[in-house]
């Protein structure tokens, strides 16, 4: 099928971009990548009257590395996440989620704002922005307020956007020194939707132990699911003695709905497994980083 | 009266300015509006790849993206592959001697990908090969082919054969 009609913008200046917002509202659909929103409108399961295609603002194309932090524009496309060295040396747990992002020619044109503002709950980069504890910018006529990853996402394809906000970049903490991380997931088949996903950021001390772990699941609920209770098990531990510990707090914390050909034990299991390499492949990638 | 907006074009070389709805795809304005009807049209939602063309030489979905998006940018498509004599070129010719389609359907788009796999790398492997094709669903051949045409493709480039 084809879209219904809308009327098309195209600005130019970010400003430009939030003042239609601001002006049109529930009315008014952002373009960003529209790898999400195309399907959307040539299904016609939604029909907004204006479309704002923020791909011709240069501002929200920038990339910044400030004090320990990546800022990266809200156009950032997925295969630059896949591809840039600058983007990998500061997280690598990027590159290593983005290219199981859909298929090369999705990642040429969606991008990591757009993937955060949809929210789905499988998708890659909610799960790894709220593990790497990143920050989403958010801006409207009102002025600019930043927003914890972990609070941006509320539930199944909502953000705590307002209908004038737009997402203007995404700020990552750059990696320490002896931080690993590593992100997996399993679908029907490479590039599909993901049945259930695992991203884990380590941290140890400079004995070797556990100092500070974040595991989020993806696809198991209606926002990336944090599993604190696998991480307490993790801190001050030798990681490898406790893997399984991790794997069974995983199974244990997780209540996922099922959803058609996957059930719920199934996510839970995978989740756990899942979580549990995330978190080994994450202590070598820290250890390799130390020595 | 839908809006109208006209924009201006860049297709395989050749720049046409068209007046379109604003919702109109590029996959669209392409087999209408420029005659290059190689694009296929498949699911028109980004799952089957039919409709793959190159971007400013990337691979893009044609049915994802708006034709006014594509103003001020490169738009290449199956009928920019063949030799200026109107002969396959070498990875055309190599999906024709490993029997790489059957009904055709799929190839324009995956003819597309595997373009933009080439420019970047001369030599791509089994495993890259793979990657690109992935994106792209054929009801036809099994795929095998087409990785085989490809790795042909991949094994011989640069040379002169």
């Amino acid at each position: 099928m084809k879209p219904s009609v809308f009327e098309y913008h195209s600005p130019e200046t970010t400003e430009e971009a939030l003042g239609l917002l601001g002006e049109l509202g529930a009315d008014a659909k952002v373009l960003a990548g529209g790898q999400s929103l195309m399907p959307l409108l040539n299904l016609r399961l939604t029909a907004p009257g204006h479309l704002i295609d923020i791909n011709r603002i240069p501002e929200l194309r920038e990339s910044a590395r400030m004090n320990g932090t990546l800022r990266l524009g809200a156009t950032t496309r997925h295969q630059d996440l896949g591809r840039r060295a600058d983007i990998a040396d500061c997280c690598p747990l990027l590159r290593e989620a983005a290219v199981y992002i859909g298929h090369p020619q999705i990642r040429t044109r969606g991008t990591l704002g757009g993937s955060l503002a949809h929210a789905d709950p499988s998708a890659e980069l909610p799960a790894v922005a709220v593990a790497l504890d990143a920050t989403v910018v958010v801006r409207s006529v009102r002025g600019e307020r930043r927003v914890s990853a972990a609070d941006f996402f509320t539930y199944h394809l909502t953000t705590d956007l307002d209908e004038d906000e737009l997402v203007v970049a995404v700020d990552f903490p750059v990696a320490g020194p002896r931080q690993g991380s590593a992100f997996g997931e399993v679908a029907a088949r490479f590039g599909d939707f993901a049945m259930v996903g695992a991203a884990a950021v380590i941290r140890l001390g400079e004995d070797g132990k556990v100092e500070d772990a974040r595991i989020v699941c993806s696809s198991v609920a209606g926002t990336p699911k944090r599993v604190p209770e696998a991480e307490d098990v993790l801190r001050g531990q030798e990681a490898a003695a406790v893997l399984g510990e991790v794997e069974g707090a995983v199974a244990r914390t997780l209540d996922p709905a099922p959803q058609p050909k996957v059930s719920a034990g199934y996510k839970r299991r995978t989740a756990a497994v899942l979580a549990r390499r995330a978190v080994e492949s994450a202590c070598q990638s820290a250890l390799r980083r130390m020595s | 009266m839908n809006p109208v907006v006209v924009v201006t074009l860049e297709v395989n070389g050749t720049r046409q300015q068209v007046e379109i709805e604003p919702r109109t795809l590029l996959a669209d304005v392409l087999r209408e509006k420029f005659s290059a009807k190689g694009t296929h049209l498949g699911c028109e939602h980004g799952v089957c790849g039919a409709c793959t063309v190159l971007l400013d030489g990337e691979p893009v979905r044609s049915c994802l993206t708006l034709a006014a998006q594509a103003a001020g940018h490169r738009v290449e498509t199956v009928e920019s592959l063949a030799e200026p004599d109107g002969s396959l070129n070498e990875l055309q010719g190599a999906f024709q001697k490993h029997h790489g389609l059957q009904c055709g359907f799929c190839t324009p788009g995956i003819l597309m990908s595997l373009t933009a796999l080439f420019r970047t790398t001369q030599h791509p492997s089994e495993d890259q090969i793979r990657e690109f094709i992935q994106g792209h669903i054929c009801r036809c051949t099994g795929y095998q082919q087409m990785i085989e045409a490809a790795l042909d493709v991949s094994e011989h480039a640069g040379s002169a054969r």
